[in-house]
């Protein structure tokens, strides 16, 4: 036993630090450390900076613009770019679309998305939720009828998080209503936003930003060749891509950042034993969460398995404590001060309450647990 | 980075589960229990196992394991809930092996011999290592000690006292201290001890050997506690796949089945903890960062003990109540491991004065 970092993987990790240090913008971290928003421009500077280190994505094959990284440097990367405060590379394009495409995609669909999405030149979107399907996604009634050469959909999705950025989305939508068994009847569609007929609507949040969408569909034109696999098999491919997607949901990284933040800033309060047992006992949480996940990728490098459907413990347990960080960080704070790191300290809460809501809520992740893991 | 154990380590955790599911099972446990509250033949097997030996170095005739060494044992120790006073046998005989002046008491102990107990807790000091009032002069102690866990069974005792230079450790036969024998509420023999100036050696360690052993207990028995939480999940899960009301598996009810898989999550939690504090025992050289992994591990477990050991017996309803089923004498078990050596307020504060 082992908890250590090999030297390699320590050399790896001094690697990524020093180019952070040197290629971070120092805005762009200011902004991301004193919890501000970020504009679809600054995000994008961001991601063309890592494109042009050739690491905006790592995950991918090395001939699409890979790094070859096994799972543990990939982790260590994610880690360390939370950790230095960079801003977030956007998954809808880079690991969601992406992974669906690589997996399930024509060359043809390949060629055409994967080096827009590397390069930036596509803000992609989920169009997942609708406003009757939320953990029942499979219940989902956007409808994809076909017309020859393309499909008319008609329908809306809810909670499109940067659909107001976005110049493509990729949807799950009913291709055939007819079919018994529900899950048969859905279809993975990538549908351009600028297409007549697509309407993006603002949904506020409690901390005021504009973050999700409403998006409406009304007799929209899709070609065809943006199907992607086969007619009806779309609940396989969001399957795979829910998998893909748990794995990351830790942020341990990010979590530390905010935890030497918080003792930096919530440093009068540390003689208050009440305060100081809260923050002690979420530290050591996530202590604990660093060593579970690494054992998760521990096992993940022997087998060469993706985890099984116990990884869900991750996303239930970084939620967590992301939504305890920004409570303790609240709680530092005045509560009436008027200062901008304030308003944006409390922002943040009221905004962190959706880690447990969404990419599957808490409560669906338990659901898979005892389903699958525990055979309950 | 690596979780898995090595070879040797993974064979001796597979003969100790072996041996303890054929000879030391539930019915055999309540044998034992209720009988002298211990069993010579099964010490003998933990002797013959080389158990005694494991945590002293090969110089005395024994193997120099660590921490990790012992990880797989003691998961086995607390998934049986064996009640023999192994933990005390290993802190007092690094202490005698890092103290280095009684070193030759050691291969008795490897033998299966001589019985060691570890007597540091007093009256009044809760958790607290330096709030020692018994007192050394030349060769002798005068004082009290609490809750000694296998001191009716020991040979000898290391006993902290305080001495002219500060806090030291001394070995002192057990037929020279009065002992008051009872079981704990998770069924071990213990005993309170009264020294009247108590012939003594001092072994040649003082506050920092007494630290530090209580650290590597500490994470042994976080050890130990993974075992006993592993088993605490698993027969609650069995429980909620075969109990039936309404006609179905109470386990289908999604407001239990959350509440197992909070279990589990709180489980692998720990078991990282324990992991952690075992590593940080055996192969961390700064005392303070040593400490605070340690105290961070312990704060983990005891809220995993909790936590876990209450839904256990709340999932079991009404036959979690009842002594026939192990899973009450786990909950005593994880009751006493998340208080023993530092209870979790304990340990956050230390932590965060650290």
């Amino acid at each position: 036993m082992d908890l250590n970092y090999s030297p390699e993987e320590l050399a790896f990790r001094d690697e990524v630090r020093s180019w952070l240090r040197a290629n971070l913008p120092a805005d762009l971290r200011e902004k991301v450390e004193r919890y501000e928003h970020l504009s679809k421009e600054e995000l994008l500077r961001w991601h063309r900076i890592l494109a042009k280190q050739g690491w905006v994505a790592p995950a991918w094959p090395r001939e699409w613009g890979g790094t070859g990284w096994n799972v543990v440097q990939r982790y260590i990367f994610e880690e360390e770019l939370g950790y230095a405060g960079s801003p977030p590379i956007i998954p809808f394009g880079v690991t969601m679309c992406a992974a669906v495409l690589l997996r399930f995609g024509t060359q043809a669909q390949k060629k055409r998305f994967l080096p827009r999405i590397y390069n930036g030149d596509d803000f992609w979107c989920q169009g997942y939720s609708e406003p009757g399907s939320g953990s029942d996604l499979a219940s989902l009634k956007t409808k994809a009828i076909r017309h020859g050469d393309h499909y008319v959909v008609n329908g809306q999705k809810i909670w499109t998080t940067l659909g107001h950025y976005a110049d493509w989305i990729f949807c799950l939508v009913r291709t055939d209503p007819t079919v018994e068994k529900r899950q048969e009847g859905i279809s993975f569609l990538l549908m351009d936003m600028r297409t007549p007929g697509i309407t993006v609507r603002p949904l506020i949040l409690m901390d005021g930003a504009h973050e999700v969408n409403e998006v409406f569909f009304d007799d929209v034109k899709v070609p065809t060749e943006n199907l992607v696999f086969e007619e009806g098999k779309g609940w396989t491919v969001a399957k795979y891509l829910l998998g893909y997607e748990r794995m990351n949901t830790g942020r341990i990284g990010e979590s530390k950042r905010q935890l030497t933040y918080l003792k930096r800033y919530g440093e009068h309060l540390m003689g208050d034993t009440r305060w100081r047992d809260r923050l002690s006992r979420l530290e050591v949480e996530l202590t604990a969460l660093e060593i579970t996940n690494l054992r998760f990728l521990d096992r993940m490098r022997r087998t060469g398995q993706p985890p099984g459907a116990d990884v869900s413990m991750l996303k239930i347990k970084g939620t967590e404590i992301q939504q305890g960080l920004t409570e303790l960080m609240m709680d530092a704070t005045d509560p009436v001060a008027s200062d901008p790191l304030a308003v944006a300290i409390r922002n943040r809460y009221l905004s962190t309450r959706k880690t447990t809501i969404y990419a599957g809520s808490n409560e669906i992740q338990r659901n898979i647990i005892a389903k699958m893991t525990l055979g309950l | 980075m690596n979780f898995d154990y090595n070879e040797e380590q993974q064979l001796l955790a597979d003969s100790v589960r072996r041996y303890l599911s054929k000879s030391y099972d539930f019915e055999a446990r309540k044998r034992i229990v209720g009988g002298e509250g211990w069993s010579a033949e099964a010490w003998k097997q933990f002797v013959e196992m080389g158990l005694t030996g494991l945590p002293v170095g090969a110089e005395h005739g024994g193997f120099g394991g660590g921490a990790v060494d012992l990880m797989g044992v003691m998961e086995a120790f607390g998934d049986a809930l064996v009640v023999e006073p192994y933990v005390p046998l290993v802190l007092a005989a690094r202490a005698i092996e890092r103290g280095g002046r009684n070193t030759s008491m050691l291969p008795s102990v490897v033998e299966g011999r001589a019985k060691l107990a570890f007597a540091h807790a007093e009256k009044g000091a809760r958790y607290t290592l330096d709030a020692v009032q018994t007192r050394a002069s030349t060769h002798r102690l005068s004082g009290e000690k609490r809750a000694v866990i296998g001191a009716p069974l020991a040979d000898y005792l290391v006993v902290s006292a305080r001495g002219e230079d500060g806090i030291g450790l001394y070995l002192v036969e057990r037929a020279a201290a009065e002992v008051k024998a009872h079981r704990t509420i998770d069924e071990r023999l213990a005993g309170d001890i009264v020294l009247r100036e108590a012939p003594a050696e001092p072994i040649g360690g003082g506050a920092a050997l007494l630290d530090e052993t209580v650290d590597f207990a500490t994470a042994l028995i976080c050890a130990e506690a993974v075992g006993a939480l592993q088993f605490a999940c698993d027969t609650t899960l069995e429980y909620l796949k075969t109990r039936k009301q309404f006609g179905v598996p109470i386990g289908t009810f999604q407001a239990l089945q959350h509440r197992i898989v909070d279990m589990y999550i709180s489980l692998e939690q720990a078991r990282s903890m324990a992991c952690l504090a075992a590593s940080k025992a055996d192969g961390e050289r700064d005392a303070r960062e040593r400490a605070r992994a340690i105290s961070a591990a312990k704060i983990r477990i005891a809220d995993a003990a909790r936590h876990i050991s209450q839904e256990a017996v709340q999932l079991h309803g009404g036959m979690g109540m009842s002594e026939e089923l192990k899973v009450s004498h786990t909950f005593r078990r994880l009751t006493v491991l998340a208080r023993e050596y530092g209870d979790a307020d304990h340990h956050l504060a230390r932590y965060a004065a650290l």
